[in-house]
């Protein structure tokens, strides 16, 4: 069964086209990393699945249903897709205590939670991103970058979700932070068996948490492939690019073109 | 309400409460007095018994000014309401209407406000006819336009924030996220707006009634009272500026409430900063120790660098601590370190880059044999124009948008070395073609939004190779640039290295990165230097446990995909220790942390 | 030196995020957008000036004649003006008047009221023009001595003096200057006198009055925009150059200034156009401002027409000649809007 399905998919922003034919499948319980630089149109699919993007051809569907167009039931299945957005410190309201952030989420159940319910629940998705659930009331701004993205991560599992697509969680905080954040991805996987979609320019943190990657260039999907064999035999040069720019530690950069002063 | 509270906002809640003072008793209070005619005390001069003096009825002026001040406010709040409410209304409406009818009001918003808002009063005015009720119809329709752009504004700058994105994800329709997320985040804005327009719309008013259009006889208002007045201005000067004076101070009192909403803006911030980048200066400097004290074999050196700036309370902050750094001629130099760390603050402080209000001591600080401590000679200039490069962050706005590729490039030559125009042009070309910019030539005459993220980054590094580069520091150069361009960048830069000679500082957040361009790497963390080690060998000679976490945390492409990564745990205050994440089962060790890191924000 | 090999990805600029506009240039398709502009203003303001007359509520001839006057002068007047006819045909009156530059009669003096106003709009033309040179003459100087006062550290009550100084007169308002300015200048001190037209000493205080308030608020934005500037990274790419100041200041600091002060200034300076209409007031300059005031008091529909019209026109010209002075000097064009 998939979880995600994409076919065929193009964005398009006015007279820009931002992604053109892109395929991409999502089973049940795995982590498909989406690789790209900027411009890729990595971000233009994730804006997509969630309706926050004009997708002007090809299908989206969750578990079998399309989520494209206004129709209740394509609101319904983007409803079962989450978003975890890049920037933690623009994601959360600084005017809205976090458990109130966190509690909004769960309008994408689509059920009435009771007040207390909802405080409940709240409580409990707190503690499983690792955030002191007393500290619901508190304001954004009381919370390091680390946990105000695990809050937005918690915010995305209010929704219940089936997918959740990260779009470069890790890239605006540090390494120190970036690694729990990372963890807890994988930690949440394991434990509610989430579907994930990961979308990152980072090839290192990518080819950590995916089991299928999925390289983007130009708006197109380069190549795709079960991580590890992937990125030991990438077939296409782009990729092949990419692997070498990035930089390993302790290891001389070589410069093929060396100086000849 | 702690706002309140100061110098600004006691003042203001004074003024304020003044106002509605007069409002409520005015009237109560100096009416009578203000209509009591007297022929004998006609146009009597300011002073003694009339404060302002008497009008042609010989009613005591001040009295009138008192008792005017009802009807001048109550009208400046009808008109301040009808223009909040209106702009609010339409704002918020084109906020949230789907694009293409939004873009025709936001159209018709913006041609409105081309219009002189006087030139719309007096359109109005012609309707409504010169009178209170219409002048303040006039007044208060007039001021929509401007208001509706300012709400408009405001209200798309939060819709186009990723919490709200996240609220249309989660499923929450365009009233709850514009009463949820858009009002509360914009109401203290838009109060504050609230204020300065009921200045401007009092000022207005008055305006109105002096030139006849507005409150028309037997009724008066301030306007009008000076309007009275001027026509006596040789005689009894105080008739009119009397009134004059009570616009001003009510005019005052609303834009000082304004400001006293606003946090943290205003004279009192600067005022803070100059003091205290004035104080520390005097005295707390250490006698020179003068060059020869440090290693002389660098090319540059700073010992004991401290960088501090005032903390808005009259205090200093350090964001730097005792750093000590050198650099030979020809070597490459890596700062690690995350943000916070001091790493940019160290090297802008090496280049001597650093101005007010940053406070900058150090025992020594020199590039070469200039300190640079002290200011330059000119001389010392020009060598330090073409010997010390300086390559940003960001290059979409390290170059001057303003100005031609080709003309920031001619500029150290044309300025130092005193080339003329041809020949400047021909190293700007030789700058542009060793960084591989394509017809240089023709290059030249582009401007900087012409040239992508990486070629602006080589410019920025040919701009370097026109002078004689002995030291290009260079502060983050490829963070803001994909991987691929990154390695191009890095690969000029390395290139430019051999060419001259010149050494390299090289800043940067990503260890894997520095470890693999520089020769020496130096780490730093809170404004310190953690340890400074051989690049090459940096995974096996780290022994600080902070470097270590770095290094373990770090996913790479050889890194365990079945295990946890291993993470710094910042809790104990003595100093960083790396928590193996699978020790107690609890891969997040950080999330005990019980303090933000961003104390300092709140 | 050698060349190195070009990068693989597109040597072009980034591709910039394209609006409606397609893939104009920058440039042509913020001329294009103005011009649009240009052309519904226009329209906006004919319509304006012609609705105005039927806008206002009860009949407009016998509020203009007063309660007193005959039944008969109303009906006659009615027929003069042509408000009897039917609604499109007016306004094809009106429109064709216009082009002909016939603006109508004046009902309270019978005067042609295009013949007045060409008597009185080189007065408030020579005013307006003035008052613009000298405020932006001094803002400019004022503007970045300010910003640089702001930001040494040692300028603290230089800056508390200049900031509280172009405070005081952004605050007070024209009319209010212009009556400070007569009483210091022409009751206190007798120099220059309070009122008239025509000789250069009895210009000087109109000028004042009317370019000191606009004067002190583009100063504001100059300042802010220079610290802005001074701030930015590209002026710590000029410093780190080691230029000498004045090309740090002047090369470039000061271009980077000047989108952003004349966008906002424009805005200022076709409002001081219709500031004349106080300030003529005040000094009992014989210009179209003091026509315009007695026209809405006395309610001469026809008069009111006419001046609001050339006011309009006066604005409308003084924002091309920004949009042009833009479109030249700024290579980017990058001037957003909604």
């Amino acid at each position: 069964m998939t979880a995600l399905e994409i076919e065929n998919l193009s964005v398009r922003y006015g007279a820009r086209s931002a992604v053109s034919d892109v395929s991409l499948r999502l089973d049940h319980g795995r982590t498909v990393g989406l690789v790209g630089e900027s411009g890729s149109g990595k971000s233009s699919v994730a804006n997509a699945v969630v309706g926050l993007a004009p997708v002007s051809a090809g299908d989206i569907r969750v578990n079998g249903v399309s989520a494209v167009g206004r129709r209740s039931r394509a609101r319904q299945a983007r409803l079962r897709i989450q978003l975890i957005f890049q920037d933690p410190y623009s994601a959360l309201d600084p005017r809205m205590p976090v458990g109130a952030s966190v509690a909004e989420g769960t309008l994408a159940t689509g059920r009435r939670w009771s007040r207390e319910a909802r405080r409940r629940r709240v409580r409990e998705l707190l503690e499983q991103v690792h955030v002191d659930p007393d500290r619901a009331g508190a304001l954004p701004g009381a919370f390091s970058g680390g946990q105000r993205q695990r809050i937005t991560i918690a915010r995305a599992l209010a929704g219940e979700p089936e997918v959740l697509i990260a779009d470069e969680v890790t890239s605006a905080l540090d390494v120190s932070v970036q690694s729990t954040v990372l963890n807890l991805l994988r930690e949440l996987q394991r434990t509610l068996g989430l579907s994930i979609l990961f979308i990152s320019h980072d090839l290192a943190v990518v080819r950590y948490i995916s089991d299928e990657v999925s390289v983007m260039r130009h708006g197109g999907i380069v190549e795709s492939g079960p991580t590890e064999a992937l990125l030991a035999a990438p077939s296409d040069p782009y990729t092949e690019e990419l692997l070498g720019a990035v930089p390993v530690l302790g290891r001389r950069m070589t410069f093929e073109e060396t100086a000849t002063p | 309400m702690k706002r309140l509270l100061t110098p600004a906002g006691i003042a203001a809640s004074l003024g304020a409460a003044l106002l509605l003072f007069l409002v409520l008793a005015g009237p109560a209070i100096w009416g009578e007095a203000a209509a009591e005619r007297s022929v004998a005390d006609r146009w009597a001069t300011a002073g003694g018994e009339h404060l302002f003096g008497t009008d042609d009825l010989g009613r005591d002026i001040f009295a009138r000014v008192m008792t005017a001040a009802r009807l001048s406010l109550l009208l400046t709040a009808g008109a301040t309401a009808i223009g909040m409410v209106g702009g609010v209304v339409v704002g918020l409406t084109a906020a949230v209407l789907p694009r293409y009818p939004r873009r025709f009001l936001v159209w018709i918003m913006d041609m409105l406000l081309a219009f002189p808002w006087l030139l719309l009063v007096l359109f109005f005015t012609v309707i409504w006819g010169a009178t209170a009720t219409g002048a303040m119809l006039a007044i208060g329709l007039s001021g929509i336009p401007n208001l509706t752009r300012l709400v408009y504004n405001l209200a798309s700058s939060v819709s186009d924030q990723d919490y709200v994105r996240a609220a249309r994800v989660a499923g929450a329709g365009p009233l709850r996220v514009l009463f949820r997320h858009i009002l509360p985040n914009i109401a203290n804005p838009l109060l504050v707006q609230a204020s300065a327009s009921a200045s401007v719309t009092l000022l207005a008013f008055a305006g109105l009634s002096f030139l006849g259009l507005g409150v028309q006889a037997p009724e008066y208002d301030w306007g009008r009272l000076l309007d009275e007045g001027i026509k006596h201005l040789y005689t009894n000067p105080m008739a009119a500026i009397g009134p004059g004076l009570v616009i001003v101070f009510a005019g005052l009192v609303f834009t000082m409430v304004a400001e006293a909403l606003t946090p943290g803006q205003g004279l009192r911030g600067a005022a803070a900063a100059g003091r205290a980048a004035v104080l520390p200066r005097a005295g707390a400097r250490p006698a020179p120790v003068g060059p020869a004290a440090g290693d002389r074999t660098a090319l540059a050196e700073v010992t004991d660098l401290t960088v501090a700036f005032p903390d808005g309370a009259g205090g200093l902050v350090e964001r730097v601590r005792g750093v000590s750094l050198s650099v030979r001629p020809g070597e490459i130099v890596g700062i690690v370190g995350e943000s916070g760390s001091g790493k940019s603050l160290t090297a802008m402080a090496l280049a001597g880059l650093l101005e007010a209000p940053a406070v900058v001591n150090a025992r020594i600080r020199r590039f070469d044999d200039i300190d640079l401590a002290a200011p330059p000679t000119r001389a010392q200039k020009k060598r330090l124009g073409t010997e010390l490069g300086f390559v940003f962050q960001d290059p979409l706005t390290s170059l001057n948008p303003a100005l031609t590729i080709g003309r920031q490039l001619t500029e150290v030559s044309r300025t130092h070395l005193g080339m003329g125009r041809a020949r400047a042009r021909d190293r700007a070309v030789a700058g542009l073609d060793a960084v591989g910019i394509a017809e240089p030539h023709r290059r030249l005459g582009d401007y900087p939004h012409q040239f992508s993220g990486g070629m602006r980054q080589r410019a920025m590094i040919g701009m370097a190779l026109t002078g004689r580069p002995r030291l290009i520091v260079a502060d983050e150069p490829t963070t803001a640039l994909d991987v691929t361009v990154q390695k191009q960048v890095l690969a000029v830069l390395r290139r430019a290295q051999r060419a001259t000679d010149a050494a390299i500082v090289l800043i940067s957040h990503d260890i894997a990165l520095v470890s693999g361009f520089c020769d020496r790497v130096v780490v730093m963390k809170d404004g310190e230097v953690v340890e400074a080690l051989d690049a090459q060998r940096i995974r096996e000679e780290a022994t600080h446990p902070y470097t270590r976490g770095l290094i373990a945390c770090l996913p790479d492409m050889r890194s365990d995909r079945t295990r946890p990564l291993p993470v710094i745990d910042d809790l104990p205050p003595g100093g960083p220790a790396v928590a193996d994440g699978a020790r107690g089962g609890d891969p997040a060790a950080g999330t005990r942390t019980p303090a933000p890191r961003e104390e300092s924000s709140l | 030196m050698t060349t190195l090999p070009r990068s693989p990805r597109p040597a072009g600029p980034a591709p910039a995020p394209v609006r409606w506009t397609g893939r104009l240039s920058p440039r042509a398709s913020f001329a294009l957008r103005r011009t649009g502009r240009l052309v519904a203003s226009l329209l906006i303001v004919v319509l304006a000036s012609f609705f105005v007359v039927h806008l206002v509520p009860g009949d407009p001839v016998r509020a203009a004649l007063g309660p007193t006057a005959p039944v008969t002068l109303v009906e006659n007047t009615r027929a003069d003006l042509g408000l009897d006819a039917p609604l499109r045909e007016q306004f094809t009156d009106y429109v064709s008047g216009l082009l002909r530059g016939d603006l109508g009669t004046s009902i309270q003096t019978r005067q042609d009221v295009a013949e007045v106003i060409a008597s009185r709009f080189p007065t408030t033309l020579a005013l307006a023009a003035l008052g613009f040179a000298v405020a932006l003459a001094g803002a400019l100087p004022l503007g970045m001595a300010a910003a640089l006062v702001a930001r040494s550290p040692r300028g603290r009550v230089a800056d508390t003096v200049v900031s509280g100084g172009l405070g005081v007169l952004i605050a007070v308002p024209d009319f209010l200057i212009s009556v400070g300015l007569i009483a210091v200048f022409s009751v206190w001190l007798g120099l220059l006198p309070p009122a008239g037209w025509g000789d250069p000493g009895s210009a000087v205080l109109p000028v004042l009055g009317l370019a000191l308030g606009p004067m002190a608020y583009l100063a504001r934005i100059v300042q802010v925009e220079m610290v802005k500037v001074l701030d930015s990274t590209y002026m710590a790419t000029a410093r780190a150059k080691r230029l000498p100041r004045r090309i740090v200041l002047f090369r470039h600091a000061l271009p980077n200034i000047v989108t952003a002060t004349l966008t906002v200034g424009g805005l200022l300076l076709s409002g001081l156009t219709a500031g004349t209409v106080v300030i003529e007031t005040v000094f009992a300059v014989p210009g179209m401002g003091g026509t315009l005031i007695s026209a809405v008091q006395t309610k001469d529909y026809p008069m009111i027409q006419g001046v609001v019209l050339v006011f309009a026109l006066m604005v409308l010209a003084v924002n091309l000649a920004v949009d042009l002075i833009l479109i030249t000097v700024d290579p980017r064009t990058s001037i957003s809007e909604g």
